[in-house]
């Protein structure tokens, strides 16, 4: 049995790695925010508020471009649905915890803290306190995107434009999946979110993102009742 | 104002993150929903990738011969073999930055 500490450290740990494309988008997010014209204060707002990369730059971008509030909110809400199947696939580690740690836990769950936790709680599903694996994952994710954020809103983009950094996200997230390419029912699941990314990607309110996983889930329904 | 907005935003984020979390249950879920989940992180994150790669900042799609789709493909090869996250963003990286700074240049 691993304490805590250790599990909490271990989530620091796994997701760490991450921090090499999620801090150079995070000073990117804050000196765009300035760069639109917006307060300082209200641009680390969000980093503090929202808590969510891309939605809060797509938020203001279409604040700045004259889209009104309502259609600024629908759109960061889409975005972020997909938390919805992050949650549903963390519920069943963490059904044993109290309603407050639950409402707790879930303000730090992130794109990369989920994809870590998950696979570290794949191969541990006997450990006790588990959910300091995703408490660590987040929590370092969360320092670390106040941090990147607050330094792009007050040095500005001190990150050469030309580095193309933005590029690091998509690499990011290769990283992540890069391994379930040895199996084949997954490359088919992944290659249908990919493509239908990129037939939907002007769907109103960026609902691409969720629209495209809904359509892989589908396809891997599918697939399930294939192998059987 | 914005400020409002931003509250709301973040109102509808935190919901996204906890309703699955807190309000439902694992017998909510049948067998079948479960095995349909181990698929989440496959069915989700291309819809990231691609268009990171595929798409560029006003929207439209690239060149078949963009450094990004070489950049891509040299962090997929790297990142099978090395199954390192350090190694695979950086090769992505530097080979992109070898091709824009470099060889286009």
């Amino acid at each position: 049995m691993l304490t805590k500490k250790q599990l909490f450290t271990r989530g620091m740990l796994d997701i760490s790695p991450h921090m090499l494309s999620v801090i150079p988008f995070g000073i990117i997010c804050g000196a765009i925010g300035v760069e639109l014209g917006f307060h300082p204060y209200l641009v680390y707002a969000m980093s503090f508020i929202i808590f969510g990369g891309a939605s809060q730059i797509v938020f203001l971008q279409l604040l700045s471009g004259g889209a009104s509030s309502l259609v600024a909110v629908a759109s960061v809400g889409i975005i972020n649905s997909r938390h919805l199947l992050y949650g549903a696939v963390l519920s069943e580690y963490l059904e044993k915890l109290s309603f407050i740690k639950k409402l707790l836990i879930s303000y730090v769950v992130v794109d990369q803290g989920f994809a870590e936790s998950n696979k570290f709680f794949k191969k541990n599903r006997n450990e006790e306190f588990l959910h300091y694996h995703l408490i660590g994952t987040g929590c370092t994710m969360w320092v670390c995107w106040q941090i990147a954020t607050l330094s792009g809103i007050v040095l500005g983009s001190f990150v050469p434009e030309e580095l193309g950094l933005k590029f690091a996200i998509p690499l990011t997230f290769i990283a992540i999946v890069v391994q379930d390419l040895k199996k084949l029912d997954h490359v088919i699941v992944m290659i249908t979110c990919g493509l239908s990314s990129l037939l939907f990607f002007d769907a109103p309110f960026k609902s691409y993102i969720i629209i495209s996983p809904i359509i892989a889930l589908f396809v891997a329904a599918l697939l399930l009742r294939l192998k059987k | 104002m914005t400020l409002t907005a931003i509250i709301f935003a973040g109102i509808l984020t935190y919901f996204t993150r906890m309703t699955m979390i807190a309000l439902i249950s694992r017998d909510m879920l049948g067998d079948k929903i479960k095995a349909v989940l181990e698929y989440v992180p496959s069915a989700v994150f291309p819809a990231i990738i691609f268009p990171g790669i595929f798409i560029n900042d006003f929207g439209t799609f690239i060149e078949m011969n963009d450094p990004k789709i070489f950049g891509a493909l040299v962090a997929v090869i790297v990142g099978y073999f090395s199954k390192n996250i350090i190694a695979t963003i950086s090769a992505g990286l530097v080979s992109y930055w070898f091709l824009i700074f470099v060889v286009f240049n």
